[in-house]
């Protein structure tokens, strides 16, 4: 096995497009698990560890810009009114010592249904940054995973960063696993408001072959919310409404059976968390009347 | 003036007078909280565990395991696998040097290397010693071995179906005549009085059947060792295990060798919990080492560790009682299947415990019991902290519940109605004949006041999710929760017992280095964490009056201290060292008596001590400095020291003084339930144990905490998943075998009694397994509470709570 380590991105680009089979690694806490357990043997790794600028992020007008190295630890610290749904998903992240190498370019490259960030990722709203020799381009989230950890990316093509709308109102995170801490999801569910579109969107994690939004869910609440002249009112959606919602939500997934729960188990656990997080943002948009980038963040 | 050494004797009462001394105080003898040696090194790091062994030439082991739970081995090619540059050995049963091929802590049935046939996932097949250990793994890949699968046996029903391919053919141990099929390794009833005439008197019947789930030891330190093969043909292995003398008596046979020439150390321990009373890599690093020549190390990962050592039994149970309408109980019916999985280890005793300790620490004079272990081609077991009595208590602690509820009385006072004391008379008709106190165990965890209530929530602030179930991982903000409460309580055997020589051995020398008397202790005991080490320095200071010991490592150059297991260290090998300390102490006066007997006439007519380095009299006063007594003589004794005998269990009837001494502690467990979710969050787990005497208290807590999780991780995550129908394990890492981490444990207040049994040495008794009974009903019993549901089987899991 070769080891590469570029000194800069171009570097990495060209060592990328001369190896296509080289698998980049940056914190390592997917990558060397692989290798440990002899899952996988690349023929080349590709250290990304020297270029700095995966580690910066920018906080723009209507985006922020993450670079897919930036640890989830600095999520957590730095990103929580901007990206809320973002940095709840991060506090689930595994341990300290793995929240602090691992980022979201490594969920993404992985593109493991269980991965932490994607829920959080189709709920906000996202672009994937990927580049290669050839250029550079932009990856709607909802159109970057492909099969069960399979993704989008050419084999030239390495992740540069994520483009993450900032919050314009409240979002929400929640992940069932069978432990309070350090725990893989057994299913996992993200939401967001966006007030100035009149808007939700949602994101499902580990109970169908990729993460997935629940989009009949997103149409049915959009619509009721609309109809109902909720967005205006901030009057308290009805519980039938809701569980409308939770159970267009439960009825997106596509789980299976396995070793951390049963498939009947996920899609009645994801219904929960989207009754429960619709609760928490709405009543959140209502008292803090919404759309001021005030966030809940779950009290974590 | 300083108050040292005994205690006061048993049964006196509190402030009664205690022995004065004036001469000088020991420091750090028993009773106090001395520090551990090793904690430091523990908590920075430094500790040498016997994984970071490292030796000049050295190769890695590595051992190929079987992909299948069942099959017969048609051929096995190693060509390929030892043409590998950098492999210095391959080896197959067939390179197996004696006719002794098998071993086994009672039954020899395991194969070293499997021979034909493999019996479980994961099984030994062939061995490879390499210079790097990617070169012994990637060399073991190239070994192609020809599996033809053959139906697999998993449970009572397979097992002992007409025409069950048999685990054993041509059984002839000691258990074969009394069990009813050749997939049984061994059944102990136990019948006393007439159940079934009882139960005509009982008001309520009550009955239940119960799943207890496979458990994993899970101890941090994967097996590992490092053979070095000696210049006498003999070898050194440096090893971390429970027991060294039972190593080396499976060992030696396998290798041709004598005893004497193979040379086992103590290695670092990192946990055990009766995971290392087997052997894993010993054999074949030995093998590996006397084939080439060269040191070889092997050290699982943990994916191989969890094939490398046995698990907890898994069991069915099946349990009746009935009572009286005033609460008492009538009699008891149980059946108890342990799943022993392909090979013995130790399931007979597992047996014999869980069949004498079914009946729980109650007092029921009507019992029809039967307990048996099946062999099947599911993973093996064998011991587990707690060992049998873990799963009974589960199941009678459900059963006790049921009983109240169904007499409408608390569940707490209708224990304590049927508790057993001192002198109760157990179905084996061994008479407990030290303190019981069962009832007031149960009376101190009820009587603290509980936690208080949605402890989330805090003034004008959000929830504050890490006091809820799920935790971080923010599922809940109070929806759905649920409070429950929960009470259990369990009896554990504390040492080896059905007539088992439960001995162990210390060598202890007492003589003076640069001017300071030192006292050095020298036993076989397997240091695994439990603070051995601290204790026998800590005796060696209260028998000997010195203030420095120096603890040698454990190897076989002394004799045998027995397992670490059971709870029984401290009593055996603590015993022993006290054993050994007082007739140092009695050699060392009579050389005081021999020099200077005729300047005082207390040498000769008062009872003498060792202490702060002097020799002085039971009323305080010093006679000489140890220094001046020995000059440079040195006191050096090795004995061997045996608590009372035990008997074995009549086969029939289960009859027998099995047991040395019992162990109780009791939980209340107070639980917050997501219900819509499934999610627990224990948020307390109240103990009350009675330790006899606690000779190091922060290492009885330490214990009593440590237990109390490990039965906590049964209760809500901790289970090996096996699949019904390939036997394969499709749990083996960390990633999806679940420990609690720290945000899954509850705050555990204890409550330690000390009542002493006069049997015990300074009174103590064992502690280490009976926190870990209790645990697990109570979070049962409360999460039961909070839900209304019967909930059957532990672990309990999200789907279980949720009906999905």
């Amino acid at each position: 096995m070769d080891f590469l380590r570029p000194a800069s991105w171009e570097e990495a680009l060209a060592a990328k497009a001369e190896h296509p089979t080289a698998v980049p690694i940056a914190g390592g806490t997917d990558v060397m698990v692989e290798i440990n357990f002899d899952h996988r043997r690349p023929e080349y790794l590709l250290d990304l560890n020297r270029i700095g600028e995966l580690r910066d992020w920018v906080v723009g007008e209507e985006n922020v810009e993450l670079g897919a190295s930036v640890p989830y630890t600095h999520i957590m610290e730095h990103l929580r009114a901007e990206l809320p749904g973002l940095a709840l998903a991060s506090h689930t992240v595994a341990s300290p010592q793995i929240r602090n190498r691992g980022g979201v370019g490594g969920n993404l490259g992985t593109a493991s249904p269980a991965g932490d960030a994607h829920p959080a990722l189709l709920a906000a709203g996202a672009e994937v940054e990927v580049e290669s020799v050839r250029g550079a381009r932009r990856i709607p989230i909802d159109a970057f995973y492909t099969g069960v950890k399979r993704n989008a990316l050419a084999p030239d093509e390495l992740i540069k960063s994520v483009h993450i709308k900032k919050a314009d109102g409240p979002q929400q995170y929640s992940k069932v696993g069978t432990r309070n801490a350090m725990v893989i999801a057994v299913c996992a569910f993200g939401l967001a408001l966006h007030p100035e579109t009149r808007t939700v969107r949602t994101g499902i994690g580990s109970a169908a072959p990729t993460p997935v939004r629940a989009r009949d869910a997103e149409t049915f609440l959009n619509a009721a919310l609309d109809e109902g002249g909720f967005w205006d009112s901030g009057k308290i959606i009805t519980p039938s409404v809701a569980k409308q919602f939770a159970d267009l939500v439960a009825g997106a997934c596509n789980p299976i059976d396995d070793v951390r729960g049963t498939a009947k188990y996920r899609r009645h656990a994801v219904g929960i968390m989207a009754r429960r997080q619709l609760g928490w943002t709405w009543e959140q948009y209502r008292t803090d009347g919404g759309g001021t980038g005030r966030t809940l963040e779950g009290a974590a | 003036m300083a108050t040292t050494g005994s205690p006061t004797g048993p049964g006196a009462p509190i402030g009664a007078p205690t022995r004065i001394s004036q001469g000088s105080q020991t420091k750090g003898g028993i009773g106090e909280s001395t520090l551990r040696p090793d904690g430091v090194l523990k908590v920075t790091g430094e500790f040498a565990y016997s994984s970071d062994m490292w030796h000049e030439d050295m190769l890695w082991g590595h051992t190929l395991r079987s992909t299948v739970a069942h099959a017969e081995i048609r051929s096995i090619d190693t060509a390929e696998a030892l043409a590998t540059p950098g492999v210095y050995a391959v080896l197959t049963y067939d390179d197996l040097p004696t006719a002794v091929k098998n071993y086994g802590l009672e039954i020899q049935d395991t194969p070293v290397l499997a021979h034909g046939r493999v019996r479980h996932h994961g099984e030994p097949v062939a061995l490879v010693a390499a210079d790097h250990p990617e070169t012994a793994r990637r060399a073991a890949a190239k070994i192609r071995i020809d599996y033809a699968e053959l139906p697999v046996v998993t449970d009572e029903a397979s097992a002992t179906a007409p025409g069950a391919p048999l685990i054993h053919e041509n059984r002839d141990d000691h258990h074969i005549g009394h069990v009813a099929h050749p997939n049984i390794v061994h059944r102990q009833p136990i019948v006393r009085g007439d159940a079934d005439a009882a139960a005509a008197r009982a008001d309520v019947i009550v009955s239940g059947d119960y799943v207890f789930g496979m458990q994993d030891q899970a101890f941090l330190g994967p097996e590992s060792g490092l053979a070095v093969p000696a210049e006498d043909g003999g070898v050194d292995l440096y090893v971390a295990t429970q027991w060294l003398h039972s190593d080396l008596r499976q060992i030696a046979p396998v290798l041709g060798l004598p005893e004497d020439k193979v040379r086992m150390t103590l290695s670092g321990v990192g946990g055990a919990f009766g995971g290392r009373e087997d052997l894993s890599m010993q054999i074949h690093a030995c093998l590996l080492a006397l084939r080439t020549g060269k040191p070889v190390k092997i050290v699982y990962n943990r994916f191989e560790s969890f094939f490398g050592h046995v698990h907890r039994h898994p069991a069915k149970l099946w349990y009746e009682h009935g009572a009286t309408r005033d609460g008492k109980i009538t009699h008891m019916k149980c059946r108890i299947v342990l799943d022993g999985g392909a090979y013995a280890s130790a399931s007979p005793a597992v047996v014999g415990n869980a069949s004498s300790l079914s009946v729980g620490p109650y007092v029921i004079e009507d019992v029809d019991i039967e307990a048996i272990a099946l062999y099947t081609n599911n993973p093996p077991c064998g011991a587990m902290r707690g060992f049998g009595a873990v799963q009974a208590c589960f199941a009678y602690e459900a059963q006790m519940d049921k009983l109240a509820a169904a007499l409408d009385m608390d569940p707490v006072e209708f224990r304590q109605l049927n508790a057993m004391e001192q002198g109760t008379l157990l179905p084996t008709g061994q008479r407990v004949d030290s303190p019981a106190p069962v009832a007031e165990l149960l009376r101190r965890v009820k009587a603290r006041p509980l936690p208080p209530e949605q402890q989330w929530l805090a003034a004008g602030e959000a929830a504050d999710v890490r006091a809820l179930p799920g935790g971080l991982s923010n599922t809940t903000h109070g929806e759905g929760v649920v409070r429950g409460v929960g009470y259990a309580v369990g009896i554990k055997n504390v040492g080896f017992s059905e007539g088992f020589d439960d001995y162990s051995t210390a060598r202890v020398r007492l003589e003076v280095i640069n001017g300071v008397p030192v006292a050095v202790v020298h036993t076989a005991m397997a240091e695994v964490g439990q603070g051995g080490v601290t204790v026998h320095a800590q005796i060696a200071r209260t028998e000997l009056g010195v203030t420095q010991v120096t603890i040698q490592p454990a190897d076989t150059q002394v004799g045998s201290a027995g397992s670490t297991s059971a709870s029984r260290q401290t009593y055996v090998t603590g015993g022993a060292v006290k054993h050994a300390c007082e007739n140092v102490r009695e050699k060392v006066l009579e050389i005081g008596r021999r020099k200077f007997g005729t300047y005082h006439p207390a040498w000769a007519t008062a009872e003498l001590l060792l202490e702060g380095g002097k020799v002085v009299t039971d009323g305080g006063e010093v006679l000489a400095d140890l220094v001046d007594v020995l000059e440079d003589e040195a006191v050096d004794l090795e004995l061997e020291w045996r608590h009372r005998p035990t008997q074995p269990f009549d086969l029939r009837t289960g009859q027998g003084n099995g047991h040395v001494q019992y162990s109780f502690a009791a939980h209340r467990a107070v639980v917050e339930v997501d219900t819509e979710l499934g999610l627990v969050k224990v948020i307390e787990l109240a103990v009350a144990q009675d330790v006899g005497k606690a000779l190091n208290p922060l290492s009885v807590l330490g214990q009593i905490q440590g237990g109390t999780i490990q039965g906590l991780g049964v209760a809500v995550m901790e289970e090996i998943i096996v699949d019904p129908k390939t036997a394969k394990v499709r749990n083996p890492s960390f990633t999806d075998y679940l420990i609690p981490t720290i945000l899954d444990t509850p705050t555990i207040p204890v409550d330690v009694l000390e009542l002493a049994d006069a049997h015990a040495p300074y009174g103590l008794r064992g502690i280490g397994e009976a926190p870990t009974l209790s645990s697990t009903p109570a979070v049962l019993a409360a999460i039961r509470n909070a839900t209304g549901l019967e909930l059957n089987r532990t672990p309990v899991r999200p789907e279980h709570l949720t009906g999905t």
